[in-house]
């Protein structure tokens, strides 16, 4: 086989470490760097702000498990600072250059920072991405806070406001939309969720921002918000959404910017023309694609079954790309643990119009939601009831009509589907996918359906 | 098919995979079966052998456990076998928050008791065990006793009318009129034994599964007295007549692989993923059922509302389309996504249970029996169809070395 004999993956979490072990599935046999900023091996994210956080999980436990053995090397603890297409060179921060032949770009995201001339730089003001991040919270909560600020209601934000309730802590959240989760499911689910919010005994401040952190000898102190109140923590946990690592792609030629790297459905990446850019490409959460089920625009996903298929999709193509390229097509889907309820989601509810309760009941936290866009069936969640959610996946992966036919033994005798109530018009969000198709790709109007 | 003069319909395969003269081996049945990944019989039903298929089905909402279509459903009592949500899913609740912290931690006791079952056989000269009647039968009956609460000198009256109640699981057709006849006087016998437990139980109370479910004070608990005994007669049967079938299963298919029983022999891991192909390649629970709440597509075909379906697992687990190569034994087969467990809401809630005895009893076989062989192959098999497995499984050795620490 006339293939690669070096290949170079940038960014060393889930994406990158199972692409690598795609790779060598796939029978490449050639030399295999693995680049990360961070120092450690790749490291598992969601316990983090569960099971690391409530303190049940040390960091140093969450280890990704290796399918396995990769023979590779690592070069950890040091960020690429830029790539040469035309050379084939990754620079990395501390000088050194790795030449490749084909690049896999896995840089994923970060947390959105909470701005410094507003308090950001305080301490107690974190953020929850990575495993020092996780380290430094669950240290600070530890030590007894009086009160927590979380800045978001979105999934990362519930999950922390979960476990600070389960520490009996008391929290504050703050929440721009009207509703948690409110970009994520919709204002229907939304509500419901406001109920697990209150039953826990969280301050659930919707409709409020944050003005200002303010503190005393460089810690945090206190928060003004919008409502004109303040509240008193000592920690404040910044929850608002993500950023994509691609300020080292800046000058590049890759169409990349903070909303992440875009790449075909093969997983190519590609150039600010459009065009695909050969020998690059693009998996896991910092990549935005064009998502068969979804045309006529970009998905981001941050999401840990995403970043796995994606990093196979992409392996695969990296080296048998030519002869049998395989489109990245899976559905998109997550979980969340929070106020004691698991939630599962499958499709991408943010494009719905409609919603409604296809099993079980809002009332009783246990139930299943199907979203409908223009009649078609384009997402499901379901709420401790995992299980079910498998054969809804088929039927939006089989593009079947809303509300649909079930006539589920715990359904309703009548589905009502309501409003799914997204907040609209929202930047970066198309809900009319009536844009021309002749967009260039790299200026198509995208959806993130992020944790946030 | 290997006749061009005789097209065999979907029907005809069916009906032959349960004679019982192909009981030792349907699977060449089931793999033209397999041709047409659902398939509406003679009789108006479906059957469904893909993997794909089956998985779907599994999963799906328009699905309802109960065998008997909608329209013909009785206002019974429903075990969780075939209930469905949200009734199904209190019951199940319940029975996990008794049953899998129970589980848990057992790995050693179920050692202790297959290491004394093997004991009673210990010799330092040729031999032969039947290792249906002395380790695959007697090891889950006295868990599920055990952890359910039922005195093990009982054992003798429930175990025969288990094995009664579980072959009117086969298809009514292929019963007599005598066995369908005894099975009505055996779900008598079974309700009267099951009340006289529970009544008793009551009186004395306990720590075990029973007491657990009498008294939870869980949201959806206690249950009350009908769906406990419905509720403790599922579990006494599945904790009877399914295990059996996979030691038994899975001891066959090392007789029949030695190079597999050769490295199970030294490389006890090696029990995780064997038995997970032993669920695959001859599982315990041969197909399930159900029917449809509303029209389903699948497989280019429409399964109308109100049908029944036979979802035949043990022809999705040889799926050439999800499985390689999926008639060979291969002990450590990656990504084996078997339905050996079924799949959904029904997934088995005693799978936990089930591979930890499948394991240590195979495990300690391949180590203690020297030069294990099969006096009859194939072994007599049981009349049941979809509870399949050996009826005895009489294995010759030169040697049994003692268990514990001196091997």
């Amino acid at each position: 086989m006339n293939g690669p004999e070096r290949i170079v993956v940038v960014g060393a979490s889930l994406a990158g470490l199972r692409a690598a072990e795609a790779l060598r599935d796939e029978g490449f046999d050639g030399e295999l760097t693995l680049i990360g900023d961070e120092p450690y091996a790749p490291y598992d994210r969601p316990p983090l702000s569960k099971a690391v956080l409530s303190g049940w999980l040390p960091t140093d436990h969450t280890a990704l498990p290796r399918a396995r053995n990769i023979d590779a090397r690592w070069l950890l603890g040091t960020p690429a600072s830029g790539v040469d297409l035309r050379e084939r060179r990754v620079a990395l921060a501390d000088g050194r250059e790795v030449p490749y032949d084909r690049l896999l770009i896995a840089t994923g995201t970060r947390a959105r920072p909470w701005p410094r001339q507003q308090g950001g730089a305080l301490h107690g003001v974190q953020v929850l991405r990575s495993r020092d991040d996780a380290d430094r919270l669950r240290a600070a909560l530890a030590a007894g806070p009086d009160r927590v600020l979380v800045i978001g209601a979105g999934f990362t934000g519930g999950e922390v406001a979960s476990v600070c309730r389960d520490l009996d802590l008391d929290v504050t959240v703050t929440q721009r939309g009207s509703a948690p989760l409110l970009s994520a499911l919709g204002g229907v689910i939304g509500s419901a969720v406001t109920g697990w919010y209150r039953d826990a005994g969280v301050d659930l401040r919707l409709g409020t921002t944050v003005q200002a952190l303010e503190g005393e000898a460089g810690r945090l102190r206190r928060a003004a918000l919008s409502d004109g109140t303040v509240v008193e923590a000592e920690v404040a946990v910044v929850a608002a959404g993500a950023l994509a690592n691609t300020e080292w792609l800046t000058g590049s030629g890759l169409a990349a910017d903070a909303r992440g790297v875009v790449c075909d459905d093969a997983c190519r990446a590609l150039a600010d023309d459009g065009t695909p850019v050969a020998d690059v490409y693009v998996a896991g959460d910092v990549a935005r694609w064009p998502h068969p089920l979804y045309p006529g625009q970009l998905l981001r996903l941050d999401h840990w079954d995403n970043a796995v298929a994606q990093a196979r999709t992409a392996a695969h193509n990296m080296i048998h790309g030519s002869r049998e390229p395989r489109a990245h097509r899976a559905l998109p889907a997550f979980w969340s643990n929070q106020f004691g309820v698991n939630l599962k989601c499958v499709g991408l509810p943010s494009l719905a119009d409609r919603v409604v309760v296809t099993q079980g009941s809002l009332d009783e936290r246990r139930f299943v939601a199907a979203y409908g866009q223009r009649g078609r069936l384009v997402a499901a969640v379901a709420v401790d009831s995992p299980r079910v959610l498998d054969g809804y996946a088929a039927l939006i992966e089989a593009g079947a009509p809303f509300p649909p036919v079930l006539h589920a033994s715990d359904g309703p005798d009548r589905l009502d589907a309501l409003d799914a109530a997204f907040p609209r018009p929202a930047a970066g969000r198309s809900s009319t996918p009536s844009t021309p198709s002749v967009l260039s790709i790299p200026s198509a109007p995208s959806v993130l359906a992020g944790h946030e | 098919m290997t006749s061009t003069t005789h097209q065999h319909t979907a029907s005809d395969l069916f009906a032959q995979a349960l004679r019982y003269e192909h009981r030792a081996n349907p699977y060449p049945y089931y793999e033209q079966l397999l041709r047409q990944p659902v398939i509406r019989m003679d009789d108006g039903t479906w059957l469904a052998s893909g993997h794909r298929e089956i998985s779907l089905l599994l999963r799906d909402p328009r699905i309802s456990a109960d065998r008997l279509p909608p329209q013909h459903q009785r206002p019974i009592r429903k075990s969780l076998l075939v209930e469905d949500p949200p009734r199904h899913d209190q019951l199940r609740r319940l029975v996990t928050q008794q049953f899998v912290p129970r589980v848990m931690g057992m790995r050693d006791h179920i050692d202790a008791l297959v290491t004394g079952l093997l004991d009673a056989h210990t010799s330092e000269r040729a031999g032969q065990l039947d290792v249906v009647g002395d380790l695959a039968y007697p090891l889950p009956v006295t868990v599920i006793c055990e952890l359910l609460g039922v005195p093990r000198e009982d054992e003798s009256l429930f175990g025969s009318l288990a094995r009664r109640l579980t072959r009117g699981l086969d298809p009514i057709d292929t019963q007599t009129e005598d066995e369908i006849r005894e099975l009505q006087q055996a779900r008598g016998e079974l309700v009267e034994y099951l009340e006289g437990l529970i009544a008793r139980h009551d009186a004395t109370g306990g720590d075990d599964l029973l007491s657990g479910l009498m008294h939870s004070q869980e949201p959806d608990g206690p249950m009350d007295p009908v769906d406990l005994r419905v509720t403790l007669g599922l579990l006494l049967i599945a904790g009877h007549e399914t295990t059996v079938n996979l030691i038994a299963n899975g001891t066959l298919a090392l007789l029949r692989h030695p190079d597999a029983l050769a490295r199970l022999r030294t490389d006890p891991d090696l029990a995780t993923p064997l038995v997970e192909e032993v669920l695959r390649y001859d599982p315990p629970v041969q197909m399930s059922g159900r029917s449809t709440l509303a029209d389903i597509d699948i497989a280019g075909t429409t399964i109308p509302k109100g049908s029944r379906v036979r979802l035949l697992l043990a022809a999705g687990n040889r799926d050439p389309q999800r499985f390689a190569d999926p008639d060979r034994f291969v002990p450590d087969r990656p990504d084996n996504a078997h339905l050996g467990f079924g799949g959904g809401i029904h997934y088995c809630i005693g799978a936990t249970l089930a591979r930890a005895e499948a394991q240590i009893a195979l495990t300690a076989l391949a180590r203690r029996l020297e030069s294990p062989r099969l006096i009859a192959d194939p072994p007599p098999y049981r009349e049941n169809a979809i509870l399949r497995g050996p009826e005895r499984l009489p294995v010759s050795f030169t040697r049994l070395v003692p268990g514990a620490g001196e091997a």
